[in-house]
């Protein structure tokens, strides 16, 4: 492969991930259980979505040097379907209670911290600084996340159980970030991606440390869906997807090139 | 004399285009309030990163605060809009993500504006914070200020409040909520 076509399948892989967990975040608009978490749910949102669009970009300039041309962050986004999409399964995952939501931005935020602070050492430029913005920003949302996985956890009766059910029913979609494929093995070995297999130990410290606080139980099962290289990363999904690019897809699959 | 003794062609001499001094330029610039910040000029948020003349064209270097930030696109049209006052037509707004936007760039006279306005600005250096080492539960020693009443005592409610830049706090005193301009 192409190290153009690894680096726009790369690309889209972090962007596709941040557009598909902007949209599941703003599921929760009018829907958050006080207005303050409305507002920063939605907002954790924006930022996912401006990280995601400066990806996209990027893999649309990207893809135009192996192409007769490449397409707009706008074409990739809304005009591609499920299966061309390269997201984490995590992030596809339904928003469930408040605990899920939590939970699954929990998990995703100490991995995507970990992730953009090696990409910020990036070979590739362009990578390295979306990425340096990018950090900046997520380490907002580690700390929130956090910090609810702990308030929920050593809460009540009620919210314990609740954080702890998340927290087990979410962990199988986590080892699809450590497992990495060709794609990602040829972009770490030109210094332009990181090894995802690099970043595990410290991710599971990280979330071992504030389950702990959160007097919790780490979840210890093994099995993991795309751990074998056949998940989201390389287009096969869980049925959520359909349904959540249905929606986010439908203005321009119903009024093609419509703009304001 | 131009070309005596033969027929010169006639010349067109067009007038050279307006270019206002990058002084002037700036000053136009310093004009634009951040829109949703309406207190604070873009030059003062710190977000105009470089002014240069390439030719007739006159590219102004912009970088966002954070990277959804919904006033990026009206921001570059108040620039536009700006510098056509001034007599500027061709204008290129390149976005510039590197290095990245801080709070640090915020003009130490917009900081006294932004508390007058109900927002308290940043009370330490971004570049001081390791934001991913604190988090509210442990941040108690992070002493806030109520911009109304000054009072110490106030409670975040909210890391994000009406923007991404900004966290949500409430006085425990005087009772009002008010924004906190996060360092970044």
């Amino acid at each position: 492969m192409r190290r153009d076509e690894a680096l726009f399948d790369y690309l889209q892989r972090l962007g596709d991930t941040d557009v598909v967990l902007a949209q599941r975040l703003g599921e929760w608009v009018g829907h958050g259980p006080v207005i303050e978490e409305d507002i920063a749910l939605t907002n954790v949102g924006l930022d996912l979505l401006g990280q995601g669009r400066m990806w996209l970009s990027y893999a649309g300039e990207v893809e135009a040097r192996f192409r007769d041309q490449g397409r707009s962050e706008d074409q990739l986004a809304f005009l591609r379907d499920g299966g061309a999409y390269r997201n984490l399964l995590l992030a596809e995952m339904p928003n469930g209670d408040f605990a899920v939501t939590m939970a699954r931005q929990f998990y995703f935020d100490q991995f995507h911290l970990l992730l953009l602070r090696a990409l910020s050492r990036s070979a590739d430029p362009r990578v390295a600084e979306i990425a340096v913005k990018g950090a900046k920003e997520v380490s907002y949302h580690a700390e929130r996340s956090m910090d609810w996985v702990i308030r929920l956890g050593d809460g009540t009766d009620e919210s314990h159980m609740r954080m702890q059910r998340a927290l087990d029913d979410l962990w199988t979609f986590t080892g699809e970030m450590f497992a990495a494929d060709a794609v990602e093995l040829a972009l770490a070995e030109a210094f332009i991606g990181a090894d995802p297999r690099a970043l595990r130990e410290p991710w599971v410290a990280a979330v071992a440390a504030v389950i702990a606080e959160a007097t919790l139980e780490l979840p210890t099962g093994e099995w993991m869906q795309g751990g074998n290289g056949r998940g989201g990363k390389q287009g096969i999904h869980t049925e959520h997807l359909g349904h959540l690019l249905t929606e986010m897809q439908h203005l321009q699959r119903a009024y093609p090139g419509a703009t304001w | 004399m131009i070309g005596s003794g033969t027929q010169a062609a006639p010349r067109i001499v067009r007038a050279p285009p307006r270019m206002p001094a990058l002084a002037d330029v700036w000053s136009a610039l310093a004009g634009v309030p951040d829109p949703e910040i309406p207190v604070i000029s873009i030059v003062e948020l710190g977000i105009v990163r470089g002014v240069v003349w390439d030719g007739d064209r006159l590219v102004v270097k912009v970088t966002p605060t954070y990277s959804g930030c919904p006033a990026t696109e009206m921001i570059n049209t108040l620039i536009r809009e700006s510098l056509a006052a001034i007599g500027v037509a061709d204008v290129a707004v390149v976005n510039q993500l590197s290095p990245a936007w801080s709070t640090d760039w915020i003009a130490p006279e917009a900081r006294t504006r932004l508390k007058g306005y109900g927002i308290v600005p940043p009370h330490v250096m971004a570049g001081r914070v390791d934001v991913a080492g604190i988090s509210p539960l442990r941040r108690a020693h992070v002493v806030v200020p109520c911009p109304r009443c000054d009072s110490a005592n106030t409670q975040l409610l909210s890391q994000f409040g009406s923007t991404a830049c900004k966290a949500q706090y409430r006085c425990a005193d005087c009772l009002e909520p008010f924004d906190y301009f996060k360092p970044h």
